[in-house]
């Protein structure tokens, strides 16, 4: 029974490559912690897929270089983060995506994130919207998606 | 009305060296602070979140207060802030200076030395061509609820506060008029950023009974209790650095030798870094003391950590 349960855990949730494994929870777009943009204006103000996959490349890679936050990320799933923050930014812009990570709540966990420090990462995503020619009030309009996540992420 | 414009854009040497002097006095005691701390994790408030020095010395839009804490610190901290203003009108000279700290984001302290130099008008209310009047401000402010960026976009930052100001001239708030050369100040401000449309709104109520602001006392002849006064606040957020709006302030009309109007501005505040922030506003004060029309520049320096 205990075999045949972990047999269908992991048809539902196989571990992408290079990624590691994690506690199994139900996958859907409500994870992703607000709901969509209305219409295609948003997308485009993003350059689509490909200019939120460069803004989150840029987002992280800053990120993890920021002495002031750069430690929250060690040891962490940084193949993983990638993928699910391109998803779950794609699926808030109303793009053609599916979000499957988990939800923010469950994914700041034991974290001990500070308001500082999503400061910090909403200064360093503000300049990788700005090096992607992301106009001001659409930056601003993206945060504004995010800015109620702050009660789940922020823990301390 | 050119030479009135002349008169309003030329900057005295004097002032600017006081301006520059007492900038780098504040600038100096920030750098002397131990929260200049090496890890890079000081401050930590997104910029312009902090506000700008009111003429008050609590942390609002120049004019207007707002509910936002003074200094670059979160909860997570304790953090500050520095400014000098002047206002040059037609008729005045303004020169306001002090500091405030916020501890938390939740408490706010302050303090302002405000300082009106009268010019001709001193010599027409025979007080003495030039002569300045003057008062301290200290302030308290504790923020009760929301938070100005994040949270809910219908959830405002709202503070309650109190300005304690003590008139440094009693016989000139005796021979205009003003019941009493100290007075209080409370009042409830609400103040929100809504990012979905870059729109900065905010307002203040006010029970107050100060004469322009408190430089020609509290209460007068006219009138000697304190009255609901509405603070007001309209701004855009063009750049994470910029934002551009205009301010409303009713204020009471206590005194009979000299009708007292509301204050209208237009800024724009500049974060020129973290730590620095410039504001520039034209301001329309109406009648001060007799002289009509006073409109001019407004120009603030603040330093925050």
């Amino acid at each position: 029974m205990l075999v045949l349960a972990l047999l269908v855990l992991l048809q539902t949730a196989p571990v992408p490559p290079g990624e590691d494994a994690v506690a199994p929870y139900a996958m859907s777009d409500a994870n992703a912690g607000g709901s969509p943009f209305q219409g295609a204006a948003m997308l485009a103000a993003f350059h689509g897929v490909a200019g939120i996959d460069r803004i989150v490349d840029d987002l992280v890679t800053t990120s993890q270089a920021d002495p002031r936050i750069g430690d929250i990320f060690k040891g962490q799933d940084m193949i993983r983060l990638r993928r699910t923050l391109k998803e779950q930014f794609c699926v808030l812009l109303n793009g053609d995506c599916q979000y499957t990570g988990r939800d923010m709540t469950t994914a700041h966990k034991n974290l001990g994130i500070q308001a500082k420090d999503m400061n910090a990462l909403v200064e360093n995503l503000q300049a990788a919207m700005r090096h992607e020619g992301v106009a001001f009030a659409s930056q601003n309009a993206f945060l504004a998606k995010l800015a109620p996540m702050k009660r789940d992420v922020v823990t301390r | 009305m050119v030479s009135m414009r002349c008169r309003m854009i030329r900057i005295p040497p004097s002032i600017v060296a006081g301006f520059i002097a007492k900038f780098a006095v504040a600038t100096l005691l920030m750098a002397a602070s131990p929260a200049a701390a090496r890890d890079g994790r000081a401050g930590g408030k997104l910029m312009l979140t902090n506000g700008v020095t009111t003429i008050e010395g609590s942390s609002g839009g120049g004019v207007s207060t707002w509910a936002l804490i003074a200094g670059n610190e979160t909860v997570d901290g304790i953090g500050g802030s520095a400014h000098v203003s002047v206002i040059l009108l037609p008729d005045y000279r303004w020169e306001s200076h002090g500091a405030a700290i916020g501890v938390h984001d939740r408490l706010e302290l302050s303090y302002a030395r405000q300082n009106l130099d009268t010019r001709d008008v001193g010599a027409k209310l025979g007080i003495g061509r030039g002569y300045t009047l003057n008062q301290d401000v200290f302030g308290a402010k504790l923020r009760i609820a929301g938070d100005a960026v994040y949270g809910s976009a219908y959830l405002p930052q709202i503070a309650v506060g109190v300005q304690y100001k003590h008139n440094l001239d009693e016989p000139i708030v005796a021979a205009v008029g003003g019941r009493h050369a100290s007075g209080t100040d409370l009042y409830v401000a609400a103040t929100k950023l809504l990012l979905r449309q870059s729109i900065l709104l905010g307002t203040t109520v006010r029970y107050t009974k100060a004469n322009q602001n408190g430089l020609l006392g509290f209460g007068g002849d006219r009138g000697g209790s304190s009255t609901v006064q509405i603070g007001s606040t309209l701004g855009y957020q063009i750049s994470r650095q910029l934002v551009v709006g205009g301010e409303y302030r009713s204020k009471p009309d206590n005194l009979g030798f000299s009708r007292e109007n509301d204050w209208k501005t237009a800024y724009a505040a500049y974060a020129i870094s973290k730590n620095l922030t410039a504001t520039a506003a034209y301001v329309d004060l109406g009648s001060i003391a007799t002289a009509e029309r006073q409109r001019g520049g407004f120009l603030s320096l603040q330093t925050a950590f």
